[in-house]
């Protein structure tokens, strides 16, 4: 399988930098590391190879999965887990670091709580840089998996109706999520209390584009007809106080009760870490996804790992 | 209000660059995108500001004795992009054209998103794309936020 051709790629730093072909592309690739990415084969062809997990900012899961992805192709990491062990507590730029360590690896993963952080990264790196989250920005990776799953379970992307619920206001997940949903044929139904609802710009930009979408405030109402509902934290935070953040809160949590009248089909999705959304109830029915979803970023990431890095599969 | 009364506020010059049809009230900033607020410019500037004209009001920056480069010049379609330049010679317009805006800005403006990297103390330049022009709309190619007129003009560096 010819790699390069498709995709010429130097860095991933944002979903908006990718156009159709490059995403199905990705989760082409991504499809045949399934049996490496589970064990079932092994795999080295990227012996030899050094990724360089620089997180700035704590995210045990998402560094994990980059760990596996890469030792599961039979590659190494070095890396930091936070900013408290690296050089930028001594004051030293995000450039300098990055100069750095790419000198050290041949892929640098950057996770770092400013946005546009990857962005400056891939232009000082010497070697292709992969971001794993950037503040309120981009977590390219995220959305790939998220595709990959429902591309996985549904056969295509096009065709679907896709719910998403959470805080769509700030949620980042969710932002990216739309705008590569916008580039296939969707339908979408922005589920979310009044105040937490999809950003004007970004609803601007569907309607200009000829995208179908519809706005709910209530899970229970809206999920009736859905072939995906993707779920996302509501955020404590984001509420004046604790009372408001429970009316709402309990407005939003899917429960059996809510599956009641759905479509068999229906899959459910969250990016996981999940709190009170999703009742633990609802994981041993058919239309739980979200466990086998956090799985896929594996062989999503593996497909990345071997893209960027031009290795013959 | 009559041409002769206008003539007389805006004395003409006899070489150099006069930017016309500047947004009323934005020659300031207008001043400060070109440099022409450091203590080391040496040329003669005068501003008027809040002229009467047949579309509204406008502010006026003649600059004496320089012309000032387009790619300069410019960069004021970010604020006020109905401004046109006048290169004067001899008392005489010699050229005269409607500033136009650039694909790519850099260094002009900062970025609105507080947060964003190029806000931090790293080795680069704040740097945006344009995404329109009427309105005026640019995204900044670290966080990808976009930034519309006003809130432009309220971020000159
Ligand atoms: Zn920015």
């Amino acid at each position: 399988m010819k790699l390069k051709s498709e995709f010429s790629k130097e860095h991933v730093v944002s979903i908006k930098d990718f156009s159709v072909d490059e995403i199905e592309h990705v989760l082409d690739v991504a499809r045949t590391m399934e049996p490496v990415a589970k064990g079932r084969k092994t795999s080295d062809i990227l012996r030899g190879k050094i990724l360089a997990n620089l997180f700035f900012e704590p995210s045990t899961r998402t560094m994990l999965s980059f760990e596996a992805a890469m030792k599961r192709l039979g590659g190494d990491t070095i890396g930091f887990a936070s900013a408290d062990v690296s050089s930028s507590k001594k004051g030293e730029t995000l450039a300098d670091t990055i100069t750095v360590c790419s000198s050290y690896a041949d892929i640098v993963v950057l996770r770092h709580p400013q946005e546009g952080a990857a962005r400056l990264a891939s232009k000082f790196s010497s070697k292709p840089v992969l971001n794993a989250g950037d503040g309120a920005g981009q977590h390219p990776t995220q959305t790939l998996l998220d595709l990959y799953t429902i591309r996985k379970e549904k056969g295509e992307i096009s065709g679907n109706k896709i719910g998403i619920a959470g805080d769509l206001k700030y949620g980042r997940t969710v932002h990216s999520l739309t705008h590569a949903l916008s580039m296939y044929d969707t339908e979408m139904t922005f589920i979310a209390p009044q105040p937490l609802q999809m950003p004007k710009e970004i609803l601007g930009r569907l309607s200009r584009d000829g995208i179908k979408y519809d706005q709910q405030q209530n899970i229970d109402e809206a999920v009736e007809d859905l072939d995906v509902l993707y779920v996302t934290r509501i955020q404590r935070e984001r509420f004046p106080n604790e009372e408001e953040y429970l009316k709402v809160a309990d407005s939003y949590n899917v429960n059996m009760k809510t599956l009641e009248d759905v479509d068999d089909g229906l899959i459910i999705m969250h990016p996981l870490p999940r709190v009170d959304e999703i009742s633990a109830e609802v994981d041993d029915t058919d239309h739980s996804r979200y466990f086998e979803q956090a799985a896929n970023g594996i062989p999503v990431r593996m497909a990345l790992l071997s893209l960027l890095l031009e290795v013959e599969l | 209000m009559s041409e002769e009364k206008k003539t007389i506020k805006i004395s003409p010059i006899k070489k150099g660059t006069v930017i016309d049809h500047i947004r009323e009230g934005q020659s300031l900033k207008v001043m400060k995108i070109l440099g022409l607020t450091e203590t080391v410019v040496k040329d003669v500037v005068s501003i008027a500001m809040n002229v009467e004209s047949s579309v509204g009001k406008k502010d006026i920056v003649k600059v004496e004795n320089r012309e000032i480069g387009s790619d300069e010049l410019d960069k004021i379609s970010l604020i006020s992009p109905e401004t046109t330049i006048n290169i004067i010679r001899d008392y005489t317009v010699v050229q005269k054209k409607r500033v136009q805006l650039p694909e790519r800005i850099k260094g002009i403006v900062k970025c609105k998103n507080r947060n964003c990297i190029s806000n931090q103390r790293e080795p680069i330049e704040p740097e945006f794309k344009v995404m329109s022009g009427e309105p005026v709309n640019i995204k900044c190619i670290y966080c990808e936020r976009e930034m519309k007129e006003e809130e432009i003009s309220e971020n000159i560096v």
